[in-house]
């Protein structure tokens, strides 16, 4: 199957008074066709600055200044706004992750998944309408027909979610955005709209790229996993590498992995990676990760590693992905 | 099935307008209290005030009359005038009077305060709306496009302008106006508001007072719309709506403005008791025949029937801005018509 999304050498930069935030610098990643791709990283990693790339949603003063992104082989920062517009909302449809403050305060529900159904389908007012009342019925709304007439203060964040899943799927995306789309409802919620995506997706079959910070959703959803640290890939593989016993690992994954909440063990807090996230202006002279790795050398304070391929397809930026040759 | 679609549509709109009329009644009902109160405080300024109301009918320091005389007007007049009543009692009959068209008369004017209020407020307002409603179609069409394409060159210009307008006091402004188009280039009349001999148009007198309220109030109404706009176009919703592929244009126009339109709206509602007003200062300089002028001689004069009769109308305007504000603003957010909750 081919890719569907291909992304290579991504640079998306903010240029602000204090300096140049490289909020993406250099990212390769791809999505084949009805496929899950996860993305993960803690807050401030470039994910979404990743995903709005994409659908080239960035505010000043962001730009991308180098790169491609090759969507059905045709490159995105290539057309014209007007191109683009064919294409958001049509093509490539995205979830954002709040959901409290991402429908319009002052429009129906109704009105709102019309809207990309008119422009995109050439449907009617009526025949949009009717069609929104199926796609919420379809996101499991209870009550759509009332629902559609409702402003979005009548609805909980989970309901709100799920018109966000029903407007992204109005068009039959062949993409999939969704920017941490459970990251601010509570667990129950979130399990609901997993299985609800999971569920959608399987019956479309539409790729998702799902961006989360949480390693441990990424098990249940997708098929391949990168891993992002300040702008970059620091690994790319398949779940069942990321999950598996695989020989190679990097120690931010690593980390990652220690920090997923589990449901069965008592776990009486959780292993969180230690420091917090550099500041994109202050980047450290090495390894980006090595002021909060524990097996950091004094190799990894002044070089910069780069991507490798450890085994095929699974691909670590670290001088020792092997973990049998990593000391504390 | 057509008609039950039918049916189904009036009952959505039924169901959508009877919350809205229920809170208009609310509404409505909490102005009857409020009013009450304050026309017992402005009643009770009035009364208090320095000066006796005896001499506006007959004058005491009247060498023709004797102490008896004296004694029996005073009498006289203090029974009919109802001067002995208790206060609440007094207060009472104003507000009867009132219902019935009667505002007292005015010792400025020697006549009835309903005789020639009317027409001053008139004045004032032909004036005001005008400079109204330019200064706000201005401000919109500037503030939206100035939010849009922020620090731009035309945003640049209208800040500066802005600036300009905001430190430049309404009375220079006016005095600069005449010299330039009355006085040198005589395009205008330096001041009133008709041609007694009918020669020269009436809208040529309008039109440096309507320029100066409108810039007076533009410069700072631009800024307004600019940064309730500038608010709306960060907000996330906006990023969904470019996520739908939708037009810039329905971005700015339909997502972002309707937004924007809330806190404009409460600035209308804010704007409207101004309207029946009158600059003092305008209105001597342009020798404009309005309220402001009338407010002027009400206080100099201490003319008590007049000044009740403004104090009563601009305090009953707020209320009724505040109403208009909160219906704009419950037509424009549905969370605020649908009972209050936000
Ligand atoms: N509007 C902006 N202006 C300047 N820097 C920004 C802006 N938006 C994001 N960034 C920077 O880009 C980096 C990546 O942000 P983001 O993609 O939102 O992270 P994530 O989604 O992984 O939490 C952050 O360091 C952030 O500071
Ligand atoms: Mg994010």
């Amino acid at each position: 199957m081919g890719k569907l999304l291909d992304i290579k050498n991504l640079h998306t930069y903010f240029f602000t008074d204090k300096g140049t935030i490289k909020a993406v610098n250099g990212v390769d990643l791809s999505i084949d066709s009805g496929k899950t791709l996860g993305v993960v990283g803690e807050s401030g990693s470039g994910k979404s600055i990743t995903s709005f790339s994409i659908l080239r949603l960035l505010e000043n003063p962001g730009r991308i200044v180098e790169g491609e992104i090759l969507f059905d082989g045709i490159d995105l920062t290539q057309l014209s706004e007007e191109d683009m517009m064919k294409i958001r909302g049509n093509d490539i449809s995205m979830i954002f992750q709040e959901p409290m403050t991402s429908l319009n305060p002052v429009f129906r529900i109704g009105h709102q998944i019309s809207e990309p159904l008119i422009l995109h389908q050439g449907m009617n007012k009526r025949e949009a309408w009717e069609r929104s009342i199926e796609l919420l019925r379809e996101v499991k709304i209870p009550n759509p027909e009332r629902v559609a007439t409702n402003y979005p203060h009548h609805l909980s964040g989970g309901m709100r979610q799920r018109v966000m899943i029903a407007m992204a799927l109005a068009c039959k995306p062949k993409l999939l955005i969704a920017d941490e789309p459970t990251t601010a409802l509570d667990v129950t919620i979130q399990a609901q709209i997993f299985n609800l995506m999971n569920d959608l997706k399987n019956n479309h079959n539409t790729a998702v790229l799902f961006i989360t910070h949480d390693l441990g959703v990424i098990a249940e959803l997708a098929d391949d996993v990168v891993v992002m640290y300040t702008g970059e890939v620091v690994e790319k593989a398949s779940v069942e590498e990321i999950f598996g016993n695989s020989k190679y690992r990097h120690p931010y994954t690593e980390g990652l992995l220690r920090s997923i909440p589990s449901l069965d063990e008592e776990v009486e807090y959780l292993d969180q990676i230690d420091g917090s996230v550099p500041h994109p202006l202050n980047l450290p002279v090495g390894c980006r990760f090595a002021p909060r790795c524990k097996y950091a050398t004094e190799k990894c304070q002044k070089e910069i590693p780069s991507l490798i391929e450890v085994e095929k397809g699974h691909l670590v930026r670290c001088f020792y992905p092997e973990l049998r040759e990593r000391n504390e | 099935m057509e008609e039950t679609k039918f049916t189904n549509r009036i009952m959505r709109i039924i169901d959508t307008s009877i919350p809205f009329l229920k809170y208009l009644v609310k509404r409505l009902l909490l102005m009857i209290p409020v009013i009450i109160i304050i026309s017992l405080l402005i009643f009770f300024m009035i009364q208090n005030m320095p000066g006796n109301e005896l001499n506006m009918f007959f004058n005491p320091e009247d060498p023709s009359l004797t102490e008896l005389q004296k004694q029996m007007l005073t009498e006289y007049w203090t029974e009919k005038l109802g001067l002995n009543d208790p206060f609440f009692v007094k207060w009472g009959k104003w507000w009867l009077n009132m219902f019935q068209g009667d505002f007292g008369i005015s010792i400025t004017k020697q006549k009835p305060v309903a005789d020639f209020v009317g027409e001053a407020i008139m004045n004032s307002f032909r004036l005001n709306i005008s400079g109204f409603i330019l200064a706000f179609l201005i401000s919109i069409v500037v503030g939206v496009k100035s939010a849009v394409k922020r620090f731009s060159k035309f945003d640049n210009f209208w800040t500066v302008f802005s600036i300009i307008g905001i430190s430049l006091p309404g009375f220079f402004m006016s005095i600069l106006l005449v010299f330039a188009f009355s006085v040198n280039l005589g395009w205008t009349p330096i001041s009133g508001m008709q041609d007694p001999m009918n020669e020269t148009p009436a809208i040529l007198y309008y039109i440096l007072p309507v320029t100066v309220i409108t810039l007076s109030s533009l410069a700072s109404l631009i800024r307004y719309v600019r940064n309730a706009m500038l608010e709306v176009l960060k907000q996330d919703y906006i990023r969904t709506a470019r996520s739908k592929g939708l037009k810039e244009k329905v971005v700015i126009y339909r997502h972002a403005f309707r937004n924007a339109l809330i806190p404009v709206i409460t600035l209308v509602g804010f704007y409207i008791p101004l309207l029946f007003g009158g600059s003092i200062v305008l209105e001597r300089i342009f020798v404009w025949p309005g309220i402001g002028l009338l407010m002027n001689a009400a206080y100099t004069g201490r003319d008590r029937a007049l000044m009740i009769t403004m104090l009563i109308f601009y305090s009953f305007l707020t209320l009724l801005g505040n109403l208009f504000m909160d219906i704009g603003y419950a037509l424009a957010d549905p969370r605020v018509r649908e009972g209050g909750e936000r």
